[in-house]
């Protein structure tokens, strides 16, 4: 059934939008041009052979190894005709420059939260969201940490750490002598770069 | 470091012939602390369910005089941070621990509470002894009502003894062992 919706995306918008589709296990993707994101959003809401009512997730990636590095993800959902599609759209360039997208705020209101988290977690910036500002973390924290360049180590305190002999390490079962290695302090990528 | 190894075995009143009993009044005081508890609990994750057993009739925290809860720190004795503290929740329980009066303890509970547990990452306060003292911590994933009861009467005897340095609630029966052991077995009997 959803293939027959890139048929009919493929057809409505043709290649200088929808730039690709695929599918795999039934799961239908339709990878977009950025700056038509919400005019096709938009179409695929009100055509009577779509009818996407949900918005079910909106997310971002990092593919760190391409040129235009971040990618944001939203998955559809027809409730009434039970059909699902995911579209994609890629931004920014291999710094992250540039990262902006329109918002789907306007399409499905439920996208407000998503786009905030997107940004708190991706620094992808979504045009006429109307309230876009760090949803989990807060305002003080520097960076985007999902992005793959973010130590993973890195923690930024709101108030300074105590010291003293009192101040413990891992204890049991999270201990590295404890025959369980959970903690990732050993491996070199680990470390912050200076 | 103190380890909870025999039970709370503090006497601070000593009956004579005499019907009159002596002790220092530091330590009646002590005495009279360790058994009215109230506990201030800042529950933020699936520990609570062990806290909810441990504070529930099977296990009935209220034997110990620490059945209480006051929802404000200012009428509390001992906080109880029970869960995951994410950095961004740090300078509340930092706040709330400033908020109560003295004498003031703290109990860890659960390895989230207590190191971080296994969350190593951006967002999560890798044991909440980098922002408030404490004086005891009871590891575990979580931890099992027993390891609660015990960690509550090792500060009870630290509240008796007017010990003030931090102690951790050694597991009885540590899982972890368990594999290093079978392992050990498997190596020696594949030769």
């Amino acid at each position: 059934m959803a293939k027959k919706l890139l048929d009919i995306l493929s057809e409505r918008f043709g290649s200088s939008i929808v730039l690709s589709t695929h599918d795999q296990c039934g799961d239908e993707t339709a990878v977009l041009d950025a700056a038509h994101w919400r005019e096709v959003a938009t179409f695929l809401r009100d055509d009577p052979r779509c009818k996407m009512n949900m918005l079910v997730d909106l997310c971002g990636v990092d593919h760190i190894w391409d040129s235009q590095r971040l990618e944001v993800v939203a998955h559809l959902n027809s409730l009434e005709l039970g059909h699902r599609l995911r579209i994609k759209a890629r931004v920014g360039d291999e710094d992250c420059e540039g990262a902006v997208i329109d918002s789907l705020v306007p399409v499905w209101v439920g996208a407000n939260w998503f786009e905030r988290e997107t940004f708190d977690m991706f620094g992808i910036r979504f045009e006429g969201h109307p309230d876009l500002r760090r949803i989990l973390l807060y305002e003080e924290f520097e960076g985007h940490p999902l992005r793959k360049d973010y130590p993973a180590a890195k923690t930024q305190p709101l108030v300074p750490y105590r010291e003293g002999p009192d101040v413990l390490g891992k204890l049991p079962p999270f201990g590295p002598d404890e025959g369980m290695v959970f903690g990732r302090k050993h491996l070199d990528y680990m470390k912050e770069e200076d | 470091m103190g380890e909870l190894t025999k039970p709370t075995s503090s006497r601070v009143i000593q009956a004579g012939e005499s019907g009159f009993a002596t002790t220092k009044f530091n330590e009646l005081l002590a005495w009279a602390r360790k058994y009215s508890l109230f506990q201030y609990p800042f529950v933020t994750a699936c520990c609570a369910m062990e806290f909810m057993a441990t504070a529930s009739p099977r296990y009935d925290v209220a034997r110990f005089g620490a059945e209480a809860p006051r929802f404000t720190p200012r009428q509390s004795d001992v906080l109880w941070v029970v869960g995951t503290i994410s950095q961004r929740q740090a300078p509340i329980l930092k706040r709330v621990y400033e908020q109560m009066t003295e004498p003031k303890w703290v109990i860890a509970f659960g390895t989230c509470a207590s190191c971080g547990g296994f969350y190593d990452n951006y967002a999560t306060l890798a044991g909440i002894d980098k922002v408030v003292p404490v004086d005891v911590y009871i590891p575990g994933c979580p931890p099992r009502p027993e390891a609660v009861l015990d960690g509550l009467l090792l500060l009870q005897d630290k509240i008796a003894s007017m010990d003030t340095t931090p102690g951790v609630v050694k597991p009885r029966h540590d899982p972890a062992q368990n594999l290093v052991n079978l392992r050990r077995k498997t190596e020696d009997s594949a030769g």
